[in-house]
């Protein structure tokens, strides 16, 4: 009599835990969905560690984790954010980004097509950005541990000598500058969570800005603070500011770009587009002088072009935000509270 | 005797951006500068409009001759701190969904919120829509679906015909916690209260689009008052204010419409058929005022079944206020948000004491969201 012993599925279609157990499956996963995507000189080593040459000037290190539902979003996946989120933070602070880690902590019975789908998305934007990811982890909860997939990245860069961007900068005089429309990664992502079924044509703003970052410091080496405002939006960034300087800051309101179906959307759920998240916007304050100069730069870029100076830094009412209407009146903008919550009527 | 008075003439407009024009703005404040002569206290009745009006500084803008207060019309307001610990009990039920509007996860009950109930694994879930609710019942039907039905005649339709649908499926899994309230009962009860100072109205846009404002014209005429149905944008409120104030300077009363776009007086019959379909008129409490003779809606004995606090027996309820919240005062128009005592101290939009201060369209969390407390 022969006992039939089934040999063990290789070609899953779902995550399983033994895909993180460190044997074949995992051997499996890396060599059938990681390394084709991510494949470098570093990562090609299958070291414990990356190792690189350090670069003149400050090192800087970022790190951040993305637990966006839904993972797949108009303009976007939780891959692009991971990546493009790293390194704006980095070059946000006048680095250079280069090197990224990469941490995945994967459900039980995610369809591999999709965990692929960002994995490949994720290699895209990196090459985008010029930034190689040399290491990475991956790790596999039962199902319902986790939401499908949250990843981690952490991101190193150098900042070249004669670069001092903080938000500790801001001088009373100095230009607030926006890139582009504000509210749209997060209306993207709120219009499409799962009960919110009107229709909706935002999509998510995610992008590298260290391209356009680097072309601004190469004409304006003198920006005083740059920062993207991402949770919490404009509002909860200029707070930010405002407090960490010491100073006030006056912003106009007609001034501050909107995307029409943005501010709809906003409305309808009863909240303040200044208080959305951007994932590819970023904020700089710079010398008033330099206005003009820092306009032309962002606006010959395809993630600066609808640059604006939204307002100016003053004196005044130190670490608050004050907006000024269109109708001459004055309002203070709140560091937002938390979570967003929708309106009743 | 009330008669109608002409309505301010407005040229027709057709986009929101003409609603936040601030030239037309800017002219409709100097009508209202020039006829303001004497001393007037208006009342907004919807917390939407408290909203607008904080937010684009309108107060800031009238001459110091009109004096806004802000009336109880938000929903999670006045619902009752019952209502929420009753939510609460049945929330923490195994087997039960609790689905609500998000504002009213944050409302403090006595020792905790929703929030705070979903974190100890209570399955609270925020919907946008009864019919949301609707559907989480038809895809679970093991679980026992709950609505927290608050509101006032703007979500009354659609909370109903949430009921209706269920009826008319035989969804045996779906109930409502109702806490509906009206405006109309609301404006009499702040008109006859004593040391009342409210001489206007300006009525909620929304509730009127449903209800139309034919029952408006018996509070006007019974407090000689003017109420005039307006919109949530800064050209509409001041349209509408300035209605109010040339009636008032005029010595007339009655109902005159300044929401022409969106209200009528029928309203809108169809939506009134389905709440009357399956809600009937009662008695009501208000969070911080009491009890408002025919103030609220409650499932007629026909959708009896579909009634949560019939389903649950979660017992006697006997909730606790804090000493320190004024609400009710502030919710009445007696007193400002800022004048509170606790106001920015022991109650901020994060540790609230009262519901005033948890919806944005509270008016503690408007003037607290935009530091009316501060000088600038």
């Amino acid at each position: 009599m022969q006992l039939s012993c089934p040999a063990p599925i290789l070609q899953h279609e779902t995550v399983q835990m033994a895909h993180g157990a460190g044997g074949r499956l995992s051997q499996e996963l890396t060599g059938r969905v990681f390394m084709p995507h991510l494949q470098n000189a570093f990562l090609d080593q299958l070291d414990d560690q990356a190792r690189f040459d350090a670069e003149p000037g400050q090192i800087a290190f970022s790190t951040d984790t993305y637990v966006v539902s839904p993972i797949f979003f108009p303009g976007g996946n939780i891959g692009e954010l991971a990546i493009n989120g790293t390194v704006n933070d980095l070059a946000v602070g006048g680095a250079v980004p280069r090197y990224l880690s990469a941490g995945f902590v994967l459900e039980e019975g995610l369809p591999l097509v999709e965990l692929e789908m960002i994995v490949k998305s994720m290699a895209e934007s990196a090459r985008k950005a010029g930034v190689l990811i040399v290491c990475g982890d991956t790790k596999v909860v039962q199902k319902g541990q986790c939401d499908k997939i949250f990843i981690n990245t952490s991101g190193v860069g150098f900042i070249p000598e004669g670069i001092n961007v903080s938000c500790r900068n801001l001088k009373p005089g100095d230009a607030v500058i926006l890139s582009g429309t504000i509210g749209d990664h997060g209306m993207a992502v709120m219009t499409t969570r799962e009960g919110l079924s009107f229709q909706s044509r935002i999509k998510s703003d995610t992008a590298a800005l260290n391209g356009m970052i680097r072309e601004v410091l190469d004409v304006v080496p003198s920006v005083h603070a740059m920062r993207d405002p991402t949770r919490g939006g404009v509002a909860a960034t200029l707070n930010e500011l405002a407090s960490s300087s010491s100073v006030g800051i006056e912003l106009d309101e007609t001034a501050i770009p909107v995307r029409e179906e943005v501010r709809g959307a906003s409305e309808l759920l009863g909240i303040d587009p200044l208080t959305v998240a951007n994932e590819g916007k970023m904020l700089l304050v710079v010398p008033q002088a330099d206005t003009e100069a820092v306009l032309t730069v962002m606006r010959a870029h395809e993630h600066g072009r609808e640059a604006v100076c939204i307002g100016r830094v003053v004196e005044e009412h130190p670490g608050m935000v004050v907006m000024r209407t269109p109708f001459g009146s004055r309002r203070i903008v709140e560091m937002p509270l938390g979570e967003q919550l929708p309106r009743i009527c | 005797m009330t008669c109608p008075h002409p309505p301010v003439k407005e040229p027709t407009m057709k986009f929101i951006d003409e609603y936040r024009d601030p030239q037309r703005a800017k002219a409709l404040l100097d009508r209202i500068r020039r006829k303001a002569l004497h001393e007037w206290t208006i009342m907004e009745i919807c917390g939407g409009q408290t909203h607008s009006i904080i937010r684009n500084g309108i107060d800031q803008l009238l001459p110091s001759t009109v004096r806004l207060v802000h009336g109880p019309g938000c929903p999670v307001c006045v619902t009752p701190l019952e209502t929420i610990e009753r939510a609460l009990a049945i929330a923490a039920r195994p087997g039960v969904i609790l689905a609500s509007f998000g504002d009213m996860l944050r409302v403090p009950g006595s020792s905790k919120d929703l929030f705070m109930a979903r974190s100890e694994g209570a399955d609270v879930r925020i919907v946008f829509s009864p019919l949301e609710a609707l559907q989480i019942a038809r895809d679970n039907p093991q679980k026992e679906v709950v609505f927290l039905a608050v509101g006032f005649e703007t979500t009354a339709p659609a909370n109903a015909m949430a009921v209706w649908q269920a009826a008319r499926e035989g969804i045996g899994n779906f109930s409502e916690l109702v806490s509906q309230v009206m405006v109309p009962p609301a404006m009499s009860a702040i008109l006859s209260s004593p040391g009342n100072l409210v001489q206007g109205f300006l009525a909620a846009g929304h509730v009127c689009a449903i209800m139309g404002w034919e029952e408006y014209e018996p509070v006007a005429e019974r407090f000689h008052v003017p109420i005039v149905p307006a919109g949530f944008e800064p050209v509409d409120l001041l349209a509408g204010i300035l209605q109010v104030v040339e009636m008032l300077e005029d010595g007339i009363t009655g109902v005159v419409n300044a929401y022409g776009r969106v209200v009528s007086r029928e309203g809108n019959p169809q939506a009134r058929k389905i709440m009357n379909e399956v809600y009937e008129v009662a008695d009501r409490p208000w969070r911080g005022i009491g009890i408002i003779p025919a103030s609220g809606l409650v499932l007629r004995d026909s959708y009896a079944r579909f009634d949560a606090e019939k389903r649950f027996d979660v017992g006697h309820i006997t909730p606790k206020e804090s000493p320190l919240c004024r609400s009710g005062e502030v919710l009445q128009g007696h007193l400002k948000p800022s004048g509170c005592e606790a106001f920015g101290r022991e109650c901020t939009p994060l540790s609230p004491l009262g519901a005033t201060m948890v919806s944005s369209e509270g008016a503690c969390a408007a003037y607290y969201k935009y530091h009316r407390n501060t000088t600038l």
